[in-house]
């Protein structure tokens, strides 16, 4: 079973904050890891492989610094790593991406099973791993959270729904997002640091992939930001005096007219 | 890109100060842009020289965006019902819908839908079209997905709209992608640009810190999907009109690769927690289970539903259905009452909708009270079962 694994790095978003007065993100000591959701779909790989046999490619698209989440990944048990990486992909929004990942993955010979995370919590768009699966005409399933089978060419699974879950089997190949609740991603052994270390990461550019560059970065992205701001808070601030238990009394006069 | 006029770049540095990305550096006396660069257009702006342009090239969009016309809100149907936001999308589609002059229609995809037409019509749709067939009775993203894709293509609609729910953004990009529309995650905002009749999507990003706008300006249909709860719905009304359209899709296109092999409701609790009026929250400050029975004490006593930051679902005192926040629930109740908790930004995007908000934190300096209606700088452990007793004897009398 060849499996892909899709990682984003990602900036640690609870560090990322604009500030009211300038407008400008507040980058001090920002760092960049791998996408929280992904490690789950990595381990999830790794466990597939571990019991069904196969191999697990780590992908991403992004800079060139990104391939430091790459090598985090083999440290993790990932056989090998890919980086997508050239100027014209900047300023991809989720259809681009998608068109540019997909182009990737046809050029390194496809897969049985692509996982990726649930949503990257810089976007959280949560978008990218259906569009892929439509860019690459397979069937879909989001916020898995256990594999339960995989022999015989399709998997079970059971997906996350808002009022419970669904067991689902799928024909292969298809593409999974992961919940965080679908495994607790092992700590890199020393020598999958060892491995990470050495090992050449296979990087491509848009000509590598064959992409059509109209598809690519800006110009094929549909969306626009148009504007980036802090959110309004509701500054309504009104604090009751007294001791506790005036507090109490008079939180109760409020509240007793509601109820 | 972003293009740097060397010569009229005077190196002042506004535009590296006012770059949320941190994508441009001011280097040998100009300007000189980095990979960060999202095209965000800031920095174009506030140059005073105006050195900084962004270039769009052609784009390679085409649409025809006259040939598109009309409001969609993709009305979710599962186990029975209709989900509660596509009845919030109808409002918040009527209002678009009027603003383009242009009639509402919601789409209905599932199973012995008989009489939900009518439902949807009462909420605001001027035109419902009902694909009811035994094949879409579980949910799959390619059957939904091709039925969805296949109206769409046929009729055109301007705009459409769906629930940020399980469902709603686990097909919906399959959707947009093969329509080859733009498509904004999770919005909490929307509205026509009065100079082009643009959709303007706002929505968070980087876990609430940020909030971004988005536009589509060279394709269609504009496509968003909506967090539940923060769009309000009409007021129902049974003497509103509309029409009905009975859809027969191709058999090919409900098959599905994925088989739904069973469908289990698990936790009735968490639907309780989006539709409560009343929520008792707690947080870290609650330091153990035993600080939750109290906060479910006083739920009982309120008749209300017991909530949770992420600190205390990640401690294991209660299960993540339970959590409100970017990552678990937005809930939008007539009173929340927030009990150790800090009111970390991504805390607050699920929960400041609510009408009446009280905050009981030790710390006066908690950006909780920011959001707060009613603030009390105290201990939980004292105030918290004050309360229970004021409202023990209301209830007793
Ligand atoms: C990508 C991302 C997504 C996230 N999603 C969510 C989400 O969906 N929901 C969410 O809640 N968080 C979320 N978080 C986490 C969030 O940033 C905060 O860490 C979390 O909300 C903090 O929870 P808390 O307020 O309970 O804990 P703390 O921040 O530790 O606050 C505890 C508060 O209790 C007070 N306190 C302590 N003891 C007492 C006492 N005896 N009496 C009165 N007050 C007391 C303290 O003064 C303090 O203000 C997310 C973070 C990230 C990075
Ligand atoms: N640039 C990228 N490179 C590789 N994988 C990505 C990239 N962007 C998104 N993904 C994958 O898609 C998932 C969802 O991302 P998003 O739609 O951006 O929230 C992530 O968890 C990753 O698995």
């Amino acid at each position: 079973m060849k499996i892909i694994v899709c990682v984003k790095q990602v900036p640690d978003a609870k560090d990322v904050r604009l500030d009211p007065k300038t407008n400008t993100l507040a980058r001090e000591g920002v760092q960049s890891i791998m996408n929280p959701y992904d490690r789950h779909a990595l381990e999830e790989a790794v466990r597939i492989k571990e019991q069904f046999g196969g191999t697990v490619t780590v992908l991403s698209m992004g800079p060139p610094q990104a391939e430091a989440t790459l090598r985090d990944a083999v440290a993790c048990g990932a056989d090998d790593a890919v980086l997508v990486s050239d100027r014209a992909f900047a300023g991809s929004d989720t259809w681009a991406t998608t068109y540019t990942l997909s182009q990737a993955i046809k050029n390194i010979g496809g897969a049985d099973l692509i996982l990726c995370g649930k949503q990257a919590i810089d976007g959280d768009t949560a978008q990218v791993g259906p569009g892929l699966a439509e860019r690459m005409g397979i069937p879909f399933v989001a916020y898995v959270r256990k594999v339960n089978d995989c022999a015989g060419g399709s998997i079970k699974a059971e997906r996350l729904m808002d009022d419970g879950y669904d067991a689902v089997e799928v024909a292969l190949p298809a593409l999974f997002t992961v919940v965080k609740e679908i495994n607790e991603p092992r700590v890199p052994s020393l020598k999958g640091k060892m491995r990470a270390k050495k090992l050449e990461i296979n990087t491509l550019n848009a000509v590598d992939i064959e992409a059509d560059l109209d598809q690519l970065g800006l110009k094929g992205s549909p969306t626009q930001v148009v504007r980036v701001f802090s959110p309004e808070l509701r500054g309504e601030r009104s604090m009751l005096n007294g001791s506790a238990d005036e507090q109490v009394a008079q939180l109760f006069d409020k509240l007793e007219p509601l109820l | 890109m972003l293009r740097i006029d060397i010569e009229a770049c005077i190196g002042c540095g506004v535009c590296e100060d006012t770059c949320t990305f941190g994508a441009i550096k001011v280097e040998d006396g100009h300007a000189v842009v980095g990979d960060g660069c999202t095209l965000c257009g800031s920095c174009v702006d506030v140059c005073e020289v105006d050195a900084l342009v962004i270039e769009r090239e052609e784009s390679v969009f085409k649409t025809k965006i006259d040939e598109w016309a009309g409001v969609w809100v993709y009305a979710e149907y599962r186990h029975g019902r209709i989900a509660p936001v596509a009845i919030e999308l109808l409002g918040v589609g009527r209002k678009l819908a009027d603003q383009r002059q242009a009639p509402l229609s919601a789409v209905l995809i599932g199973s012995k839908l008989d009489g939900q037409g009518e439902e949807l019509v009462a909420y605001g749709a001027d035109k419902v079209y009902v694909v009811d067939d035994p094949a879409l009775a579980s949910f799959t993203d390619d059957s939904y997905g091709n039925v969805l894709t296949d109206l769409a293509q046929e009729h055109k609609p301007e705009i459409i709209l769906a629930g940020a729910t399980a469902i709603g953004r686990s097909f919906i990009p399959r959707v947009a992608t093969s329509l080859a529309a733009g498509l904004t995650a999770d919005c909490t905002n929307l509205e026509i640009r009065e100079e082009d009749g643009a959709l303007l999507q706002t929505r968070p990003a980087f876990g609430g810190n940020i909030m971004a706008t988005i536009v589509c300006p060279h394709t269609r249909p504009q496509m968003a999907t909506v967090r539940p709860l923060v769009m309000k719905p009409l007021v129902r009304d049974d003497a509103r009109r509309g029409e009905i359209v009975l859809v027969t899709p191709e058999p090919s296109r409900l098959v599905s690769r994925v088989k739904v092999l069973e469908s289990v409701i698990e936790d009735l609790d968490q639907v309780n927690l989006t539709e409560a009026d009343i929520v008792v929250a707690g947080g870290r400050g609650l330091e153990n289970e035993k600080g939750f029975a109290m906060i479910k004490e006083l739920a009982d006593v309120l008749g209300g539903a017991v909530a949770a930051s992420r600190a205390a679902v990640d401690s294991g005192w209660v299960p993540y259905p339970h959590q409100v926040g970017q990552t678990g629930k937005t809930v939008a109740p007539k009173i929340y009452i927030a009990c150790g908790i800090s009111g970390a930004i991504q805390h607050l995007v699920g929960m400041q909708s609510a009408d009446t908000i009280i905050a009981i934190n030790r710390d006066a300096d908690a950006p909780i009270f920011d959001v707060a209606t009613y603030g009390i700088v105290g201990d939980v452990f004292e105030v918290v079962p004050k309360l229970i007793e004021k409202f023990k004897q209301r209830t007793n009398r």
